[in-house]
């Protein structure tokens, strides 16, 4: 088969080649001068078949934009002392502009088999053989989804291999070893109780059971699906017993009983109603893992895959939130093995959820992103997405008889064992068909399949998505009561060769499962046809309980679905209680509060993320009413966001609570003080404290530990109180324990208890809604909430120096929910002028940036506490900064009582005096929070 | 007349076609959402209709460069269809990717010239206010446009390019639409990189205009981020005017 080469090079200055240089530059810093001094970046496309010059031109003149680039259809020669290398992607990684040229190559009714694409690296004067393998595996390609050549790539044939029969898989007679070797040989994660437990069932069964029946069983009873973690029996000394996790939560939903609640920890995402007519879904999930190896097509997947929950609870996405965790960005000593640069994991990271929002057209509003040494190895990417569907019956089925049907991308083994079938690939020239275990998203065919669904809504019984396990989770629990018999035959597939357990395994992405009555079918194809989704008919939901998978009619897997999903016994664990020292803490010094001040606005976390930010679309859908950033220019921070459709008056408000740092010290109050801020967030915007649902994540260690799951166990408890005492239920969460990773020296590395918190609010008045930045000249600001020496875990001790003695993280306030309440009903009458949360760095950190936001100066003459250090810096939660017209301050003050205190003004001047510091120049402020990392 | 359709033109990937339906709603319009591949099945769709819209996203991922794919299924399945639409005097107007399919499919900015809208300088898809001023007198769009427009841009490769004497003949013409200009906080004016400031352009009949900022993104004034700050008296300015005279325009036809 012939092969046709088009190189494409851009004629002006390429900005895609100027960023690669400033990353070599980072990557070499250690090293000056053995970076290349200049790199060409060019776009490679090969067209597989007979082409004629008549064909090339054709396609050259689409393809090459004549005012921009330049194309040969010749390998170009490699310059005198430069250094070449390609990149291209595995066979069977998602590859849009491949797609795209073989669709254009189609268009053009040229005889172009398939195409492949490649990026070309022009290194000029690099030093050698070394620095470019180095730069290549670090920086141009990543081999978990790419592969690269010197000089040129070659393009290599996709091999078709014999569909691998089903296995059968021995149990009986397997002894505790046995057991424990098939375990590991297949991967099952499973501990003894569990394989006893599967072991005893195939024996009443008479028979052995497939490879099949077992990657299924082992994929339900995992800890991701089945959150064995959060439902197990929890021991701790002396013979106290704890109520498990999962069930604290939601018996702290039930005791709240909102009747803003649909749905809490059912299905796909919770579902909640602010208001008649409308219901909106909420999900925040995980891709920590992925993110580690692949970062741009990890945080893609990621992105992809909680949209597709909110779908698969039956409402179309509208908003999407991320908060990141990486390691410094000036990471400087050498890393782990397998472990990349935290720079490379956030530009990957922050590039994948950009591509996958923006294109498929959804504003990402809400996130954090926050730098900690204890992400460097496991970074943390918590991906959001929240949907909104007309209020109408959520979908009861599926029915005895309807049809399963797929929709969307096709199956290919993506996401199974990638590591062991890509490890063969890795050479360049063999090519084997690879599964890479993290993929790159697709996300032009979710905003398809989002079309679709909106039209077909009153043609299903039953949705959800496929994510982890494939169709073996996305069918089986579909068919947990009611059971299925599906044909996998004729599942579509990327590339031929897959075994039966692959194809109902496989996650690739951009996938939908529907149960249709058969007589709706035809409807759905029709709408299918119109949107371009691809439609497969697996089989029928069956109504006699069992769950039946079958390759060409032959039964590969028959299992009682209530074995399948209650069958696992429930995993007992041990816990040592989290004893946190809660002395009020010591006394801190600050000589110079102003230049620490400074120094705090300076701090990554802290800083402004502008430049993570406006890479997201946060303005498509034209709903967005507060933005995540701010003020007179447009770049100040922000609180929570508000989001309300252009026709409405009312809105809801989305709000983020974390902080690690806090929950190394203590991990209950921290989860207090989290859920605290996500309230603040949502507050401080203008939304109903009576009116919010939560949704937790935590980021845990290896809770076999039983110190880690100690520390757990306070963290729920501490979720669930301040839950309580806000009134404010949770509707879903997600936990992904075992972020560890082992050094060298054998040494474990967890990262810190992260429990990321999202409260979503109704605002009464999108209209009415406030921002921290300051407005006017002369107006007055106060403080609204008490000020103690709360320092443990606090920014403050990061800049200045850590404590042997750092006292207590902030404790819960009884007080909150009721100032909280006050300060809403003053939003509501108008009296706020500005609002921003006291959280990292204090009160002092909070006027600045509404200085910043405001463009204005201001002025503190009174301070909140004796302590000129603790007025400044301490985190005591529950706090505001208000901005009040003057003559608005009575009436502001009689709402409040005693709990806001009139603490300074606005001040014309640019510059922001705080008693007790020097005065500060607007300019340092702004100068100092606008340094990037 | 009554409410004049107007065609509101979607491929896969293409995700502003609500937003700007909104718009045209607002306008007086009556928007109408087809697929590419409906209005070459059934090209009565267009010409019923009394404005064509090609309504901003990522086409076919554009993947092979920001609305290649689109541009050429314009030119190549459409392009009779689209020169009859312009020589009845019906305006067309493509935002964003729209903008750049249609510049791709050689409409913009048409004739013999040779324009095209590349990486922005940044090398980053960029999301951010800018305020724009209406220039040209023989775009149907921003003719008799007084007050500035604050709306929203959102794209990666926004960067208009042309040559000098290709600028020199745009400027000459009048047909440079709009242009980008400094904020209200005396930021650079010029989010992208764009030749002389340039965020619109339209064809030799005034007719067809092609921009890259989001006007059907600020409708509303609570869309404004500085709504707040203005009290809610916040009005001028709004994208809005922009549809409204491309919709006066097809009434009066």
């Amino acid at each position: 088969m012939t092969v046709h080469r088009l190189t494409i090079s851009p004629i002006h200055p390429d900005p895609r080649a100027s960023h690669l240089l400033a990353g070599i530059a980072t990557l070499t810093h250690s090293n000056p001068g053995l970076g290349p001094d200049r790199v060409d970046v060019d776009d490679v496309i090969f067209f597989v078949g007979p082409l004629d010059a008549t064909g090339r031109a054709t396609l050259g003149d689409v393809l090459i934009d004549p005012v921009l680039q330049r194309g040969t259809w010749d390998l170009p020669t490699t310059p005198v002392g430069a250094t070449v290398v390609e990149v291209a992607k595995l066979a069977g990684v998602t590859d849009p502009m491949a797609d795209a040229a073989t669709l254009l190559s189609h268009r053009l009714g040229l005889p172009v088999e398939r195409t492949v694409v490649a990026r070309r690296y022009t290194m000029h004067g690099l030093g050698d053989v070394e620095q470019r393998n180095s730069i290549t595996c670090e920086l141009l390609a990543n081999d978990v989804i790419e592969r690269w050549q010197a000089d040129a790539i070659d393009v290599v044939a996709t091999p078709v291999c014999d569909v691998a029969p089903v296995e059968f898989v021995t149990l009986r007679g397997l002894d505790d070893d046995g057991l424990a070797t098939l375990n590991l040989e297949r991967r099952m994660s499973l501990d003894h109780a569990e394989l006893r437990v599967l072991q005893a069932h195939f024996e009443t069964e008479g028979r052995e059971p497939t490879d099949v029946e077992i990657e299924t069983i082992a994929q339900t009873w995992s800890e991701h699906c089945s959150h064995k973690t959060f439902r197990a029996q929890l021991n701790g000394p002396d013979g106290a017993t704890a109520v498990p996790l999962l069930k604290q939560l939601r018996e702290a939903t039930d005791s709240i009983d909102a009747p803003f609640v649909r749905s809490a920890f059912v299905g796909n995402a919770g579902i909640i109603s602010f208001s008649p007519g409308r219901t909106l879904a909420l999900k925040a999930e995980t891709h920590n893992h992925p993110s580690a190896i692949e970062p741009f097509g990890g945080a893609n997947t990621g992105v992809g895959g909680v949209i597709r929950d909110v779908m698969g609870a039956a409402h179309r996405p509208i908003a999407v939130t991320d908060i990141l965790c990486f390691g410094p960005a000036d990471h400087a000593d050498p890393l782990p093995a397998g472990v990349h640069h935290p720079l490379r994991i956030r530009d990957g990271v922050v590039a994948g959820v950009a591509d996958y929002g923006n294109k498929i057209g959804l504003p990402t509003v809400a996130g954090a992103v926050l730098y900690d040494p204890g992400y460097t190895a496991n970074p943390l990417v918590f991906c959001g997405a929240i949907g909104s569907a007309p209020d109408a019956e959520i979908p009861s089925g599926p029915n005895a008889g309807d049809r399963v049907i797929v929709l969307g991308g096709r199956t290919g083994r993506d996401g199974l064992r990638g590591a062991t079938f890509s490890s063969a690939t890795m050479d360049a020239s063999t090519g084997e068909v690879a599964g890479a275990s993290v993929q790159i998203g697709d996300p032009i065919v979710e905003k398809l399949l989002i079309d679709l669904l909106d039209d077909i809504r009153h043609l299903y019984t039953a949705i959800t998505d496929c994510g982890a396990g494939g169709l073996s989770s996305s069918v089986g629990e579909m068919a947990e009561t009611v059971g299925a018999d599906v044909e996998l035959s004729v599942a579509p597939l990327k590339y031929p060769g897959l075994a039966p357990w692959e194809i109902w395994l496989s996650e690739a992405q951009e996938r939908m499962v529907i149960a249709v009555a058969p007589g709706h079918v035809a409807a759905v194809e029709g709408h299918c046809a119109y949107h371009g989704v691809e439609m497969t008919d697996l089989g029928s939901f069956t109504g006699d309980g069992r769950l039946v998978v079958r390759m060409h009619g032959v039964v590969v897997l028959d299992l009682d679905t209530t074995f399948l999903h209650d069958g696992r016994p429930q995993r007992t664990m041990v816990y040592v209680p989290a004893s946190p020292p809660r002395e009020v803490g010591p006394v801190r010094v600050c000589d110079d509060p102003s230049a620490t001040l400074l120094r705090l606005l300076a701090h990554p976390n802290i800083a402004s993320k502008e430049s993570v930010i406006r890479r997201y679309d946060h303005e498509i859908r034209g709903a967005t009413v507060v933005r995540p950033l701010v003020g007179w220019n447009g770049d100040g921070p922000a609180d929570g966001v508000v989001i309300a459709e252009p026709a409405d008056t009312h809105g809801f408000a989305v709000g983020i609570g974390v902080n690690p740092w806090y929950g190394l010290h203590d991990p209950e109050w921290m989860a207090h003080a989290v859920v605290d801020e996500a309230i603040r967030n949502v507050v401080a915007v203008g939304a109903d404290p009576s009116k919010i649902a939560l949704l937790d994540n935590f980021s845990w260690g290896d809770p076999r530990r039983e110190s880690t799951l100690g520390e757990l166990l306070a963290a729920v408890e501490g979720c669930c109180a301040a839950a309580l005492a806000h009134q404010a239920p949770f509707v879903s969460g997600k936990d992904s324990l075992n972020n560890e990773y082992v050094v060298a020296s054998g040494e474990r590395r967890s990262v810190p208890p992260t429990l990321v918190i999202t409260a979503v609010a109704h605002v009464p008045d999108a209209g009415r809604s406030v921002t921290p930045d300051l407005k006017a000249v002369g107006n007055v600001l106060l403080l609204v909430g008490p000020t103690n020496a709360d320092f443990a875990g606090s920014h403050f001790d990061m800049v200045e120096r850590a404590t042997d003695r750092p006292g207590r993280v902030s404790p819960p306030d009884a007080g909150a929910p009721a100032r909280y309440a006050a300060l809403h009903a003053a939003m509501q009458a108008g009296l706020v002028k500005a609002c921003h949360d006291c959280s990292e760095g204090g009160m002092a950190v909070a006027v600045a940036e509404m200085c910043i936001g405001g463009g204005l100066g201001a002025s503190i003459d009174t301070l909140p506490h004796r302590d000129t250090t603790v007025s400044w810096f301490a985190e005591t939660a529950g706090r505001f900064v208000v901005e009040v017209a003057p003559d608005a301050v009575g009436e502001f003050t009689t709402c409040l009582g005693a709990e806001a205190i009139v603490i300074g003004e606005v001040r014309r001047e640019r510059s922001l005096t705080i008693v007790g510091g020097e005065p500060i120049s607007l300019d340092a402020v702004a100068t100092a929070w606008r340094t990037t990392s | 007349m009554s409410r004049p359709i107007a065609l509101v033109m979607r491929a896969p990937g293409t995700n502003r076609d609500q937003d700007v339906a909104l718009a045209l709603d607002m306008a007086g319009a009556e928007p109408m959402i087809a697929t590419a591949a409906e209005i070459i099945a059934n090209p009565t769709l267009l010409s019923d209709a009394r404005i064509m819209v090609v309504a901003g996203g990522f086409s076919y991922a554009d993947a092979l460069g920001a609305g290649r794919l689109l541009g050429h299924e314009l030119a190549s399945a459409l392009g009779h269809e689209i020169r009859t639409h312009i020589g009845r005097g019906r305006p067309v107007i493509g935002i964003c990717n729209g903008f750049q399919a249609l510049v791709r499919a050689g409409l913009l900015p048409g004739g013999e010239i040779r324009g095209a809208l590349g990486d922005n300088e940044s090398g980053r898809f960029d999301c951010r206010w800018v305020r724009l001023v209406p220039v040209s007198q023989r775009c149907i769009w921003t003719a008799g446009l007084t007050d500035e427009i604050d709306c929203p841009i959102a794209h990666g490769e926004g960067r208009f390019a042309c040559d000098d004497a290709t600028l020199a003949r745009l400027i000459a013409d009048d047909r440079v639409a709009l242009r980008y200009r400094p904020g209200p906080g005396g930021e650079t004016a010029n989010p992208n990189g764009s030749v002389a400031d340039i965020a619109g352009v339209c064809d030799d009949t005034g007719l067809v205009l092609g921009l890259m900022p989001h006007p059907e993104n600020h409708v509303m004034p609570r869309q404004h981020p500085m709504n707040g700050r203005r009290d809610g008296r916040h009005g001028a300015g709004l994208g809005l005017r922009l549809f409204e005279q491309g919709v006066r325009h097809a009434k009066e036809r």
